[in-house]
């Protein structure tokens, strides 16, 4: 269970870009190689917002599917499964070109 | 990732000139709910972050293998679920260096000192940090915790530095501690579906320790639909079959360290 240390990190990620102004949402983009519980996200998110400028904020979450890509032949492979083969030529020398996405996009802050 | 960061009137500046502190003025185009500027005092604003979650564990962990690299210390981060043996490879481990590396221990516990307290004594500088702290324990190390604890050993003094992670098949492999390598130690007690159960964590693995091999003859266990298992979601990851009962692949488990 990290997602309370996720939460603390996305906390002071987005108080240092809100300054003092109420935040209302937060995007974020999270990779589905990374292994985060979404309900546990959002609970742990209230947990450590109370009393912070973030209290009540929404978290909005954007996965982002898993890709590879063939060093032999060059083809996209989207897994459905965690298999690091190549889905066109079954070669294993492949890399990850997304799925391992976990940051902060943007905020939406209440008008002054 | 870097710490780029655009706003929605189109400047773009970098953060890491500004020492951690959002210093700047901001001066942002009003967001996506007012269609004019008589709205702006109602309505939210967006912002653009592009800031990933995990830079500050990665600053630090850079600034520890820094350190580490300083002194030219090797440092492996051993990782496994609860009981698969890290301490009982570590023991066996040090009782075979003595005298031949100079080695420290990072241990990773959750309350106690007990493993700490069964490294003790066998000439490796041991450093306890405890993840409970306030707020439930953390399950995991993260590379503060283990800049904590690097004061605590004398790395200056060190050839190899082993990080015994706290027993869990999944956090562990989130956080970056400024390891040069991640060793698993599996016990075939587990079954053979653990790495597709546990992917990121046998995928993040540059060895794999088959722990236990002393009880193979007692388990039903298929090693080699295990090894296939491993290969699909880590087709690089080496595979060593030790016993830290017996003693037996404990060498090669060195020769590893050695090379790692
Ligand atoms: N038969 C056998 N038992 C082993 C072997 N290695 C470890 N054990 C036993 O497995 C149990 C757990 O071993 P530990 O070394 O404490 O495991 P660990 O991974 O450090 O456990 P945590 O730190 O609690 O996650 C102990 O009872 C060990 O004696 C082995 O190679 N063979
Ligand atoms: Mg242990
Ligand atoms: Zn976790
Ligand atoms: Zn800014
Ligand atoms: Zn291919
Ligand atoms: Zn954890």
């Amino acid at each position: 269970m990290h997602e309370l240390s996720l939460c603390r990190s996305i906390g002071q990620i987005v108080r240092r870009h809100a300054e003092d102004r109420r935040v209302t949402v937060v995007h974020l983009q999270v990779g589905q190689l990374r292994q985060v519980v979404p309900d546990t996200l959002v609970y742990c998110w209230g947990l450590v917002n109370e009393g912070t400028t973030c209290e009540g904020s929404v978290l909005d979450v954007d996965h982002v599917p898993a890709v590879i890509e063939c060093r032999d032949c060059g083809a996209t492979t989207r897994l459905v499964e965690m298999s690091m083969a190549c889905g066109a030529c079954g070669s294993t020398a492949v890399a990850v070109t997304a799925g391992e996405e976990l940051l902060v996009t943007s905020i939406e802050l209440q008008g002054v | 990732m870097g710490r780029f960061h655009r706003h929605d009137d189109g400047t773009e500046h970098d953060h890491d000139t500004e020492l951690g502190e959002h210093t700047h003025d901001h001066s942002h185009v009003a967001g996506r709910d007012v269609g004019d500027m008589t709205g702006y005092v109602t309505g939210t604003e967006r912002v653009q972050v592009l800031e990933a979650i995990f830079d500050e564990n990665d600053r630090v962990a850079a600034a520890n293998r820094a350190d580490f690299a300083e002194h030219g210390v090797r440092v492996v981060n051993l990782m496994s679920s609860p009981g698969a043996g890290k301490t009982t490879l570590l023991r066996e481990t040090l009782v075979r260096l003595q005298g031949r590396s100079r080695v420290g221990i990072i241990e990773g516990d959750i309350e106690t000192s007990i493993d700490a307290d069964r490294l003790e004594g066998l000439g490796a500088s041991v450093a306890l940090v405890n993840t409970g702290n306030g707020f439930g324990g953390e399950c995991h190390l993260d590379a503060p915790m283990v800049r904590s604890a690097l004061g605590r050993v004398p790395l200056a003094e060190l050839d190899v530095l082993f990080i015994e992670n706290v027993g869990n098949l999944v956090c562990p492999a989130e956080f970056d501690v400024g390891e040069h390598a991640r060793a698993m130690v599996y016990s075939p007690t587990e079954g053979e579906e653990k790495p597709l159960k546990y992917p990121v964590m046998f995928r993040t693995a540059d060895v794999v320790v088959v722990n236990k091999i002393d009880l193979l003859p007692y388990l039903d266990v298929d090693m080699d639909l295990f090894r296939r298992n491993l290969a699909s979601v880590n087709p690089d990851a080496h595979v060593l079959m030790v016993s830290s009962k017996t003693g037996e692949g404990v060498d090669a488990w060195l020769d590893w360290v050695a090379g790692a």
